[in-house]
């Protein structure tokens, strides 16, 4: 990895977007204030790409193991210390599995040389595997966050590593799998449940009419309705942060399967659109949404489940009357 | 390759993610519920102590007017007014509105706001007509 390439700025750099409209609590002059508006940023959330700078609590106060399995408890592992020469460090701590040997997970630290590695979680997380551990097992493809395998949680919400900036994690920082995955290893969750969930909701076009001798048309405002959920990656942070999914998980659908389901609901060209809507009425598959809202939180391609499961609720209600 | 003793284990879930304004308030608005639902049950002692006569509505009375007591239906007014709130924001949200994560903050705060502030109100104007009395 060339040097020059990586790590001349910290991250911020490449950051694009400015802010959006600033919140109706800040618009007023009283308000304006520079250093308070950053405060209020912390609490006042209008994009899921806003890290959780502060909270009241880092986490729920509950025992660490509550309702943990004795197999997935987690215990102390090792530290692994930066190179001597190292001035710039950083430390990460990061959740292991490993599959033989029949151990139970564990939390190892890794102090990273910030110099030697680039902005993002995942470059941290290559460099491990480069220069201190090459066992440390995670899944990672386009480091643009377009293919959602390295989705993972970070200091305690879920995102993509390869576009989560080293320098907006807490110290140390905490790397967990997605949240309630049965684990392969490491950072490696098992997808094959929630990806039989997809296959539920049927992800495809179907028609009956017959097939016409050229495309299925589809005029432009009819394709604009699939705007903001065709896009999803399913890297499923959204189904994997939904306290719904944790205790239903079994016959809850979950986020990630629900957003299709809409996508394909309103797709002009499909034809299923009742069946569809069988399907899904039903106490647990799209009703154990309680519109807690933490996939809207999470989506690290700022996309709306909640507002996609509700619409399908709607539409429910509607074609009763 | 070593025998696998363990399932898989599944990853943390309850334990490491993050509190957010979203779940915050979704527990909250169960938790007031069944808070409230305890709250029934007193407000029916009330009553059947109102219907015993004066003796058992004294005590009762007393009971509640007690420093404890005090704080106890404080934090009940509270609560009513956190499930009352936060049941509206469902009502517009089963209305498909406000999804948007800036009205999703929004409205999640004024909710903590107005529970406080109607706490305070219903608080300071019942001091006033207990003063009346």
């Amino acid at each position: 990895m060339s040097r020059d390439a990586c790590s001349t700025t910290p991250g911020h750099a490449l950051q694009v977007a400015p802010p959006p409209v600033l919140p109706w609590i800040c618009t007023s002059k009283w308000c304006d204030l520079g250093d308070a508006m950053t405060k209020t940023d912390a609490y006042f959330i209008r994009s899921s790409d806003q890290v959780p700078q502060r909270s009241l609590f880092k986490r729920y106060p509950v025992p660490h193991n509550f309702g943990v399995s004795p197999g997935s408890r987690i215990e102390r592992g090792r530290t692994w210390r930066a190179p001597a020469n190292a001035t710039r460090t950083k430390a990460f701590e990061v959740y292991r599995y490993d599959p033989d040997g029949g151990k139970n997970p564990r939390l190892d630290t890794f102090e990273v040389d910030l110099d030697a590695c680039g902005p993002m979680v995942l470059n941290a997380l290559i460099w491990i595997k480069n220069n201190v551990d090459p066992t440390l097992t995670f899944r990672r493809s386009c480091r643009e966050g377009i293919c959602g395998s390295c989705a993972m949680n970070m200091d305690g919400t879920n995102w993509l590593a390869c576009t989560r900036y080293i320098d907006e994690t807490d110290t140390p920082a905490k790397i967990y799998p997605l949240a309630n995955m049965k684990i392969i290893k490491d950072l490696v969750p098992d997808l094959t449940h929630v990806l039989a969930q997809y296959e539920m909701i049927e992800p495809w076009l179907q028609t009956k009419t017959p097939t016409p001798g050229r495309e299925r048309l589809q005029a432009p405002e009819d394709r604009d309705k699939l705007d903001g959920y065709y896009e999803c990656i399913l890297c499923f942070c959204c189904t994997s942060g939904c306290p719904s999914h944790w205790w239903n998980g079994d016959r809850f659908l979950g986020p990630a399967a629900l957003l299709q389901a809409w996508r394909w609901l309103i797709d002009s060209r499909d034809e299923a659109t009742g069946e569809r809507l069988d399907g899904l009425e039903d106490p647990f598959r799209l009703y154990r949404c309680h519109t807690i809202l933490n996939c809207t939180r999470t989506c690290p391609k700022g996309l709306n489940p909640g507002k996609a499961i509700a619409e399908i609720k709607k539409m429910i209600v509607d074609r009763r009357s | 390759m070593g025998s696998r003793k363990h399932e898989r284990p599944l990853s943390p879930n309850i334990q490491i993610y993050r509190p957010q304004l979203t779940s915050v308030l979704s527990i909250a608005n169960r938790i007031t519920g069944v808070v409230l639902t305890g709250c029934g049950f007193i407000l029916v002692i009330w009553l059947v102590a109102a219907a015993s006569g004066p003796d058992a509505y004294s005590q009762f009375q007393r009971i509640v007017g007690s420093w404890p007591g005090l704080l106890l239906l404080l934090a009940a007014t509270f609560a009513f007014f956190l499930h009352l709130c936060g049941g509206i924001r469902h009502l517009i949200w089963d209305s498909v509105r406000a999804f948007e994560l800036k009205q999703i903050y929004a409205s999640g705060w004024t909710v903590v706001a107005a529970s406080l502030v109607l706490t305070l109100l219903s608080w300071v104007v019942g001091m006033i007509i207990a003063g009346q009395n």
